[in-house]
């Protein structure tokens, strides 16, 4: 019932021993997931969560141990991007970078390093990933969606769960939820969720939550255009914010022109997607 | 964060890029004997962080160190797009034959660095993508590889550069994309790069911004912030962690969430309304961070009623309501309140709030009509 997270995830914490660590990972175990392992330098041989989940000094020598498939990232930005890599390079084949604040240069080498050793990052600057009633990876609160058919992908966190919790006040259900974060480079698309959103069969139709800020959302309108079966509906966020400045999330600019919503939301009217007025409309465009 | 000319300048010489002799000052009598000592033909620059300081009469070339005095005593008592000028930079003048434009600068879509020049230099380079785009040339840069030689070649061939500049041009380029990474940048723009009659090429203006999510890897960069260029208000926002942005509306935000902020000034201007401000308390916002939003959100006097829009995740409600209640006990305010909380202890926040005297609103739409009546309310009385 859903793509990326299931109950195949071997899930392990980068930064469990910290404050948002100890924390998230708590909730997640809550909703099902299988945490199998913690990593923080210097703190190998603890144990956390009532002796439940062991904490290794390296990601490698935590994968060798637990056989975990899946990495999601808790440390301060000044050192996410070497986490991101250290996944990388042990073999993990996802990670979600919940961390905000990773300079941008940062993460143009590690994502060029990613593409070229094949390995998937969700994030940096987002909430992550839940699939509801079945696993969760990252901050979403688990208990504002319930499980259904309706795959949501977005740029935002707390605009997101907004959204979740329109879709479960009219009883429709989640399949994932996927943030892809808010930051200029980042790992997995639009598109490339849109993909795998197309390729699920248990997802029958989509909701995108971009915001202004780069072309990620045009990229996005072709796709669905040229290769989407399943309906998608749309809210773009930022239509008041005005040019040049920044509004919160460092992607979130629209700058010499580029990234307006009204140009987002004119190429995804032109690809058939219904785009919402507020995002409390999206029940609605979804009936 | 936005760099001035002369702090581009100054970290594009350290890189090796030919830059006029010239310093900065902030009074017109040190600036006649800068100028005094570059011989009396100078250019008198005025350093604000807008663009349109020669349209608006900031930038003065004159002949004699009274002259750029006088000039000085003029520009420094400028005000530019409502910036008053606190610095000028006295430049020596130099012998311009040719100006070009040279750029770098982060391509989203292709997450890389790309260099950008143009023979059409000396006017902003997005004037020129208008009326000229085939007169600018652009290349992407690996950034696991850097600039190659033969990219700063076809830079160097692409702008008519005369051959016997090349190598020089070819070294500037290197300097800019070093600057670039050794700074953090998202920006670093010579425009114009000149090449004079006796000097050969020479940087004539420059243009940076940093980063501010790289800045903890440069103290020393982090300490040039030209705090008088900044709205007081966004200088207190960034001191308590919160991300605001003054719009001019008549509706105050207070919003968890940049993504919902944005969502949250739509919605208002979807029912007629106008936002004043954006403003993310971020994630786990402290009753304290709260507090300081809302002194900063009742500051401004265009607004006449303020919305709350939160939806607890890792923040919660109950803990942003006593931020309110604090707030309002500190600054006492007539102004009309909405309030949504949603989420992570929403009902005990609903609670606390029940005490003072504000509204309460469900859903998004129902908080902004709600605030945008109860301005009007104000704006009539």
């Amino acid at each position: 019932m859903s793509i990326l997270v299931d109950k195949s995830t071997k899930l392990l914490v980068q930064g469990i021993t910290g404050r948002e660590g100890l924390f998230h990972t708590a909730r997640m175990i809550e909703h099902g997931t299988s945490v199998v392992a913690g990593v923080t330098p210097q703190k190998g041989g603890e144990w956390v969560m009532g002796g439940k989940v062991p904490v290794f000094d390296t990601v490698k020598s935590a994968v060798e141990a637990t056989g975990s498939n899946t990495s999601v990232i808790f440390v301060p930005s000044r050192f996410s991007a070497d986490a991101i890599l250290e996944a990388a390079d042990a073999g993990i084949s996802l990670i979600v970078c919940i961390t905000e604040g990773i300079p941008v240069q940062d993460m143009m080498k590690v994502r060029r390093y990613l593409d070229q050793v094949g390995v998937r990052l969700v994030g940096p600057n987002c909430p992550g990933l839940l699939s509801p009633g079945t696993a969760k990876v990252g901050i979403i609160p688990g208990d504002i969606a319930i499980a259904g058919n309706i795959g949501v992908v977005s740029r935002s966190g707390t605009l997101t769960y907004e959204v979740l919790h329109a879709l479960k006040q009219n009883e429709m259900g989640v399949s994932t939820c996927v943030g892809i974060g808010g930051d200029p480079i980042n790992g997995t698309s639009f598109v490339d969720t849109l993909e795998l959103f197309e390729a699920d069969p248990h997802t029958e139709k989509i909701v995108l939550i971009g915001e202004i800020g780069g072309t990620d959302e045009e990229l996005a309108a072709e796709y669905i255009r040229d290769h989407m079966t399943k309906q998608v509906v749309a809210f773009i966020a930022g239509k008041t914010a005005p040019p040049g400045k920044r509004m919160g999330h460092a992607g979130a600019i629209v700058e010499g022109g580029e990234g307006t919503a009204e140009d987002k939301i004119k190429a995804l009217s032109a690809a058939g997607v219904m785009t919402a007025d507020h995002p409390e409309e999206i029940p609605g465009l979804l009936q | 964060m936005k760099l001035h000319e002369y702090q581009s300048k100054q970290l594009f010489a350290e890189h090796g890029i030919p830059i006029p002799h010239g310093q900065m000052t902030m009074n017109a009598s040190e600036a006649k004997s800068i100028a005094e000592e570059l011989g009396g033909r100078v250019v008198v620059k005025s350093q604000v962080l807008v663009g349109g300081r020669g349209k608006a009469g900031g930038i003065r070339v004159v002949n004699t160190a009274e002259e750029a005095e006088e000039a000085a005593t003029q520009i420094l008592g400028m005000k530019i797009k409502d910036l008053p000028v606190r610095k000028v930079l006295i430049d020596e003048a130099v012998d311009i034959k040719t100006e070009i434009y040279l750029g770098i600068t982060n391509d989203r879509t292709r997450r890389c660095p790309v260099m950008i020049a143009s023979a059409e230099g000396g006017v902003e380079i997005e004037e020129v993508a208008k009326t000229h785009p085939d007169k600018i040339v652009r290349v992407w840069i690996d950034p696991l590889l850097g600039l190659r030689d033969y990219q700063a070649r076809y830079l160097a061939a692409c702008t008519e550069m005369p051959r016997e500049n090349w190598r020089e041009f070819m070294s500037i380029t290197k300097g800019l994309y070093q600057t670039f990474m050794q700074t953090d940048a998202t920006l670093a723009e010579i425009n114009p790069l000149v090449i004079t009659g006796e000097k050969g090429l020479m940087a004539l203006d420059g243009k940076m911004v940093l980063d501010d999510n790289g800045l903890f890897r440069h103290p020393e960069l982090a300490e040039m912030r030209d705090l008088d260029e900044e709205a007081a208000e966004e200088r207190e926002a960034r001191k308590y962690g919160l991300s605001y942005v003054k719009l001019g509306g008549e509706i105050g935000c207070m919003v968890n969430g940049a993504g919902l902020a944005m969502a949250t000034m739509d919605v208002i201007h979807h029912y007629g309304g106008s936002p004043a401000n954006f403003l993310d308390i971020g994630g786990g916002a402290s009753a304290e961070k709260v507090a300081a939003a809302i002194q900063i959100i009742i500051r401004d006097p265009n607004v006449k009623a303020v919305l709350f829009n939160i939806f607890g995740g890792i923040t919660r409600g109950d803990e942003v309501a006593r931020g309110i209640l604090a707030a309002l006990e500190k600054t006492p305010t007539k102004l009309p309140m909405v309030v949504r909380l949603v989420g992570t202890n929403a009902e005990e926040g609903r609670h606390l709030l029940a005490k003072a005297d504000m509204e309460t609103a469900v859903s998004l739409a129902d908080a902004a009509q709600k605030a945008i009546a109860a301005a009007k309310v104000v704006e009539e009385s």
